[in-house]
């Protein structure tokens, strides 16, 4: 069985809970940007800015680099396949129980009409 | 036809899983709040366990007990429950750190979408239960190349 390392997991589930964080993601899936550029952007303050960059930092979703006075943030180095490994685990085993609830409900609907039709009989 | 099921991480401590039902509500309601229906579907055969008793006292403040052959038991209290539309229930074999889950059911001409939304005390907790998934999805798998072998065999004879 593949190893997943939960800290990672738990990291980048939190990062990705926030709308913001999501939105830039994919600003930075599409080019890499300043800090300031995604102030602008997102209509943010620096500041506020810098917080959620430092979090999807930690979660190895995005890497920065400072050259001269700018910092250029880019997606990277970890990517999402753990991430998407755990919701699909997760998936098939509700999909698996939901097969089984499909058939108990089929039954009772044709349960249903078969009393509807001796009742009106 | 078949619906899809799918399945979104909320937040570090919540999952919520969906998927539509081709039935009233009021139907798949009873499916799960009758403990004779609920434990044909809620184990599905192809995890390879067995629930020996089912006992559900569905009504708000009642009590609900499921009993596995391998010794494991899960318990806990259902803190709300209303009729075709809502059910809340605590999950409290882990001790204090009671994980609650909430069904709904919403129709729209004469299908049911069904929301559950599993919220956990914490991420550790959240991180355990999808171990146990994963350990679940390998069982369907075996049992599903061994269905797929049965189903072969059985339609050439």
């Amino acid at each position: 069985m593949v190893q997943y390392s939960n800290a990672g997991l738990d990291a980048s589930f939190a990062a990705l809970s926030d709308a913001t964080r999501r939105g830039v993601l994919e600003q930075l899936g599409r080019a890499e940007a300043s800090i300031t550029d995604l102030a602008e952007k997102f209509n943010m303050t620096l500041t506020g800015m810098k917080k959620h960059v430092g979090v999807l930092e930690r979660a190895g979703l995005v890497s920065t680099e400072k050259v001269g006075r700018v910092r250029t943030c880019k997606i990277g180095p970890r990517r999402l396949e753990e991430e998407m490994a755990w919701l699909e685990r997760y998936r098939q085993l509700w999909d698996a129980r939901f097969d089984e609830l499909d058939r108990v409900v089929e039954e009772l609907k044709r349960k249903e009409q078969v009393d509807g039709r001796k009742k009106r009989e | 036809m078949k619906n899809r099921t799918t399945v979104e991480r909320k937040s570090e401590r919540e999952t919520v899983v969906t998927r539509t039902f081709n039935a009233p509500a009021r139907i798949v309601f009873e499916a799960w709040t009758k403990p004779e229906l609920f434990k044909k579907w809620w184990v599905p055969k192809s995890m390879g366990m067995t629930l020996v008793s089912c006992e559900m006292d569905v009504r708000t403040g009642g009590t609900y007990r499921l009993v596995f052959g391998q010794g494991m038991a899960f318990f806990g209290r259902y803190t709300e429950v209303t009729p075709h539309s809502r059910l809340v229930w605590t999950n409290e074999e882990g001790g204090d750190d009671a994980s609650v889950t909430t069904v709904t059911f919403e129709e729209k001409e004469g299908k049911t979408l069904l929301v559950v939304s599993e919220l956990y005390p914490s991420k550790e907790a959240l991180d355990a239960a999808g171990g146990a998934a994963e350990a679940l999805v390998e069982t369907f798998q075996q049992l599903d190349e061994l269905l797929v072998t049965l189903g072969a065999s059985a339609g050439r004879a």
